[in-house]
This record gives C-alpha cells, structure tokens and sequence, in this order.
C-alpha cells in the first residue's frame, strides 16, 4: 500500500516520532445537554468508532487547567468546540492553534474563567504547547436545554470526520489507518 | 479593557472603561467626578435575570441541588451543599460523620480551585502591572505554573468526588450516589502535600506584593462554627454584634432593589453594608485556623483581623493553605459510610442552608410541601451582598487618588473591585467601568 503522509504532520514525521503510544489526542468539548453545545463531544464519539490506532479519545468540560494537562502528554492534539460567531449554523471553521492565537471572540462562551482560548495562549507563553494543535469550531445555531443537534448543525458531524480523515490518512488507503507519525 | 476619554468643557472630562476584565459576568461601574469632587459610583450589574428562584416551583426538592448548582460554574459547591442543607433542614435530617466530611472535602477542592484561579490568573497581575496572567506568564513562568498545579488539585478533589471538575454529577440530597474508597482518596495525599508546600510559599509571595494604604471599618459577616474553621455550616455572626442561626437570615440581611443593578443590594438591619468572603471569615474566625495557616499569615504581616480589601489576596493564599491542610486530615480519618447518603423523606415546611462559597456566605431558603414540591425559593449569592461594600470602598478609595491620571485610576478602580473576585453571573460577564469628569 502506498502511503502518503498528509502535510500537515510532515514536521512530526521529520522530528522522528513513531507511532506506538497514543500521540494522537481528539478532545471533544461541550455539553451534550445544550443541543448544538455538545457537537465537539458528538464529533470525537464519531472518530472513536473510526478506531485510529494510538489515538486518545477525550471529552472534557473545557477547563482550562485540564485541557493545558493534556496539551503536555501529547505532541499532536485535535480539538472539536462549538462556536458563536455570527456566521452561518453548521459552518466549519480550523485553526492552527501551534501557529497562531484562536479568535477568542469564537470561543470565550465558557462560564469558566479559564477556557480554551486562554488555555492556549497560557500554553504557548509557558512553551508547553503541543507540536500540533489544531482547533476546529463548528458555528451553532441552539445551544438551550435539551438533547440532539440542530439539523443545521447535524451535517457539520460527517463533514469534520471526513476532513480530519484527510489530515492524516493515507490518501489512497481504503480504511483509515493512520500513517501519524 | 476598551476606553475612551472625551472632554465636555474645559473642567469636565468622561472617562469610559467599556469592559473590565477578570471578572465573571456582565456588569459596569459609573464613576462621576465634578470640580475634582466625587459625586456618584455605581456598579451596575445589567446581567439579565436568570429567574432560578421562579422556575424552582414546581419542581421535585430533590432537584434543587442540580438546579441551582447551574447558577455558576466556578463555585457549584456552594449550590449544591446549600440547596442540600435547606432540603435536609426541612426534613428534619442532620448529615453527619464520614458523608458530612466528604462535603467538607470536596468543599476544600472548590476553594482551592476557585482562590488559585483568583490569586494567580485575575488578582496577582494587577499588583505586578500585567494585562493579564498570560502576560504574566512571560515572566514568571514558574510561578504561574505552580498556580497552575494548585489548581489542578482541586480540580482533583472535585472530579474523585464529584465525578467531574465542572459541574458535578455526584452530590445529592442527603450526601451523594457513590462514595470513594479510602485508597481512592488516599490517591491524592502526595498532591495535597506538595500543595502544602507550595500554598505556603504561594502565601510568602503575595505578602510581597505592594499594597496600597487602605483601610475600612468594615461589618464582616460570616458563618462561624465551634470546632472547626466554617465552611459548611455554622451560625451567622459579625464583628458589629450579629450571631443567628441561619433560619433568622431573612430579618436581619434585608435585600434591597436598586435601579442600576439587576442584583438586589444587601445590608444589615439598620446598618448600611456588610462585606462576606476571605476578609470576614479570617477576621472573624482567625482562631479557628491551623496553627500552620496562623503562622503563615503572621508572617505575612497580618493581624487577626484584616481591614485592607487589598490584602485579601494574602488571606485567600492563607485560605488555600488552611484547604489543603484541611483535605489532608480529612482523608487520613476516612472511613467509608455504610451508605453512601442518608434517607431523606419530604415533609411540608421551610428549610434554611447557607455555607461559605469561595466568595463568601451563599443562602438557600425552600419552602415544600408534603410531597416534596417546591413552592418558594430564595437565593442569595456573595458577590450581591458585596456589590454596596464595593461602591462603598471605591467612595473612599478614589478621592484620595483623583490626582492619578485616568488611566492610573481605571487600573486602580477595577483592581479593587477584583479584590472581591466579582461573579456577577451568580449574582443575578465583563465589567463596564465608566468614569465621569466635570
């Protein structure tokens, strides 16, 4: 099988980090009981059935001093939240958080007074951020009480599995088999 | 911190502080100045109602701790344990032995997660001039990661407890769903050492921290217990004469409306203000606590009595000692209860509980029926008990100062206002600071 290792983890593989242990980490983050809230959890449960070898599977609340515990016992992190920016339900956003700050106005809908946002630039001023961080925020449309996505939102699921797929599996590879590094 | 300055006539100038940060929730304070004279302050809290009291009617007494515990992420403690107490109280049970101190424990995590996050990430980069604690971290990266960990501990203690560090799952009325084995607990003893050792210097740090003069004869209410340094329980006292049971809270803490404020103000029966949290229960409780934590403040250069807002930094460093110690010992005497909660069957009357949340005495009063139906609910969180003090301190505390520039002083008005580490979510997210010159 021919394998063809996805751009974005060519620097880990560069850096000589074999898979083996779990250096992969998927957080999910929300509130499965805030409808749209939950979908960062909905996501990873979703990429948990895709069963990526040496991959750690989270679903965490969004405090801040837990995320920054996990941040340091892996070199590559996936992070799923539900966002409010004003723009269309369901619209996938991604950041490359090891580059660059995250638009806090997309994420500070915590009641927490350490979250995601502040999380990693605490990180980043302490040097104890992941090789690779990369956020996706999936814009929500109801985050009330209750269960189950919006239908907007539902749809957003698939599309960031299947993009998060592509960031690391083989390319021409039948089944998702992780060339991660 | 957004801020704009605008000149009315030559002796007049507005100074508006759009959003004060590191605080929780949503509210502002109006500053207005005339001929160099002060002549108004308001902290507006304009964070909408959120109506827990009303739609806890109806429902199940059972319910009320998840319910409420809703209120705040940081402290969901206080409304867990308080909502308990007051089903409890009516129904004429009395929580005692190894459940009573597994709510003490994980009480102590709430406290030691919810005072690190203030000393180290809101209150601590005022005194050393940093925007904020990421700032901060720059440069003193060891010292914000030992806040860091401290942090990290508490959250220990309420996640083994509580099932997870937010919002936990496994308290109840009566005690909780499941206990933890002593080894489980026994899993957190090398931590909580550590934590110790770290609270201690911690409190050696912030002792060096410069202080503005400022002093305040302040009416300090707070829960006081025999035995122990209050936390869970206790009867309500104050320096200026007060000592009830909680069931009396209602005729001596008179709430009242204020139409800047969607929180209701709070004042002692005919006296003007109090101030609840770390000053209050140090000031009034000092001798409640270990001989290690005395020691500790001492060397910090206080008293038995602390009157400076701005200290209130040392005395929540001190507090965090006191929880780790305190954690400690309660984990070294568990023993695991037969039963992991105490029978509670409703029956019709009122109940009262009120413990010390991180920011000081939080008040739960349910009124039920037979079934156990709630019909009334009252709430009452610190941070709406402290919003007078909080004018009444800035009243003194800026005439003094109105010789600083604007900026000086919108720095100096919102690091007193953190003094009380404000979380105007419970209350009734960023802080409006407004400041008005003519």
């Amino acid at each position: 099988m021919k394998t063809e290792r996805h751009s974005t983890f060519s620097p880990l593989v560069k850096r000589g980090l074999k898979g083996g242990s779990a250096t992969l980490a998927f957080i999910g983050i929300g509130n499965r009981y805030r409808r749209d809230d939950g979908v960062g959890v909905e996501i990873v449960r979703r990429l948990k059935a895709e069963n990526i070898p040496d991959t750690t599977i989270i679903e965490a609340s969004g405090e801040g001093v837990a995320l920054m515990e996990i941040f340091k016992k892996y070199p590559a992190v996936f992070i799923f939240d539900a966002v409010s920016s004003g723009a269309r339900p369901g619209e996938i956003f991604r950041f490359e958080a090891h580059r660059q700050p995250i638009p806090a106005q997309f994420f500070n809908y915590s009641t927490h007074a350490f979250s995601l946002a502040e999380a990693i630039e605490m990180a980043r001023a302490l040097k104890q951020l992941p090789a690779f961080l990369i956020v996706y925020g999936i814009e929500g449309k109801d985050f009330g009480a209750g269960e189950g996505l919006s239908k907007e939102v539902k749809p957003a699921v698939s599309k960031v599995v299947q993009r998060v797929r592509q960031e690391f599996v083989l390319k021409s590879g039948n089944s998702p088999s992780r060339s991660l590094p | 911190m957004k801020s704009k300055t605008t000149k009315k006539k030559p002796q007049t100038k507005t100074i508006k502080v759009n959003y004060l940060a590191r605080v929780e929730g949503e509210g502002g304070l109006y500053v207005k100045v005339k001929d160099n004279r002060l002549k108004d302050v308001k902290l507006k809290i304009f964070e909408p109602p959120r109506f827990f009291e009303a739609f806890l009617r109806g429902r199940d007494f059972r319910e009320a701790p998840d319910i409420t515990a809703r209120i705040c992420g940081i402290c969901p403690i206080a409304y867990l344990l308080g909502a308990s107490h007051a089903m409890e109280d009516v129904c004429g049970v009395k929580v005692t032995g190894a459940i009573r101190d597994l709510r003490r424990l994980i009480y102590c995590g709430e406290w030691i997660e919810s005072h690190v996050l203030h000393i180290y990430m809101l209150h601590a980069p005022d005194f050393l001039g940093y925007p904020d604690a990421i700032q901060m971290a720059k440069k003193y990266p060891e010292i914000v990661q030992r806040g860091l960990k401290m942090k990290k501990i508490g959250n220990d203690i309420m996640t083994l407890l509580g099932g997870r560090e937010i919002h936990p799952i496994n308290l109840r009325v009566g005690g909780f769903y499941k206990v933890p084995t002593r080894r489980e607990l026994e899993s957190l003893i090398e931590n909580l050492k550590w934590g110790v050792e770290a609270a201690l210097a911690t409190v050696q740090w912030v002792a060096a921290l410069p202080f503005p003069k400022f002093e305040q004869d302040y009416e300090f209410v707070a829960l006081r217990h025999p035995e122990e340094y209050a936390i869970t329980e206790g009867r309500l006292v104050s320096n200026k004469g007060l000592d009830i049971p909680i069931s009396q809270y209602d005729r001596h803490l008179i709430e009242e409306q204020v139409p800047h404020s969607t929180a209701l103000h709070t004042r002692v029966n005919g006296r003007t203000s109090c101030l609840v949290g770390p000053l209050a229960r140090y000031s009034l409780n000092f001798d409640k606590l270990s001989p290690l934590a005395q020691e500790a403040a001492r060397g910090a250069g206080l008293g038995p009595v602390c009157r400076n807002p701005f200290q209130s930094i040392i005395v929540r460093s001190v507090e965090t000692l006191y929880a780790f110690e305190e954690a400690l010992r309660l984990i070294e005497k568990y023993e695991p209860p037969e039963k992991p909660a105490f029978e509670v069957q409703p029956r019709a009357g009122t109940g009262y509980g009120c413990t010390e949340a991180p920011r000081g005495i939080c008040y739960h009063r349910y009124r039920i029926d037979d079934h156990g139906t709630i019909h009334d609910a009252k709430i009452v969180s610190p941070t709406a008990v402290n919003q007078k003090t909080i004018e009444s301190d800035l009243w003194h505390y800026i005439p003094p100062n109105l010789k600083l520039s604007d900026e000086k002083l919108q720095w100096q008005c919102e690091q007193a206002i953190r003094n009380y580490d404000p979380c105007i979510s419970c209350s009734t997210h960023f802080l409006k600071l407004e400041v008005e010159r003519e």
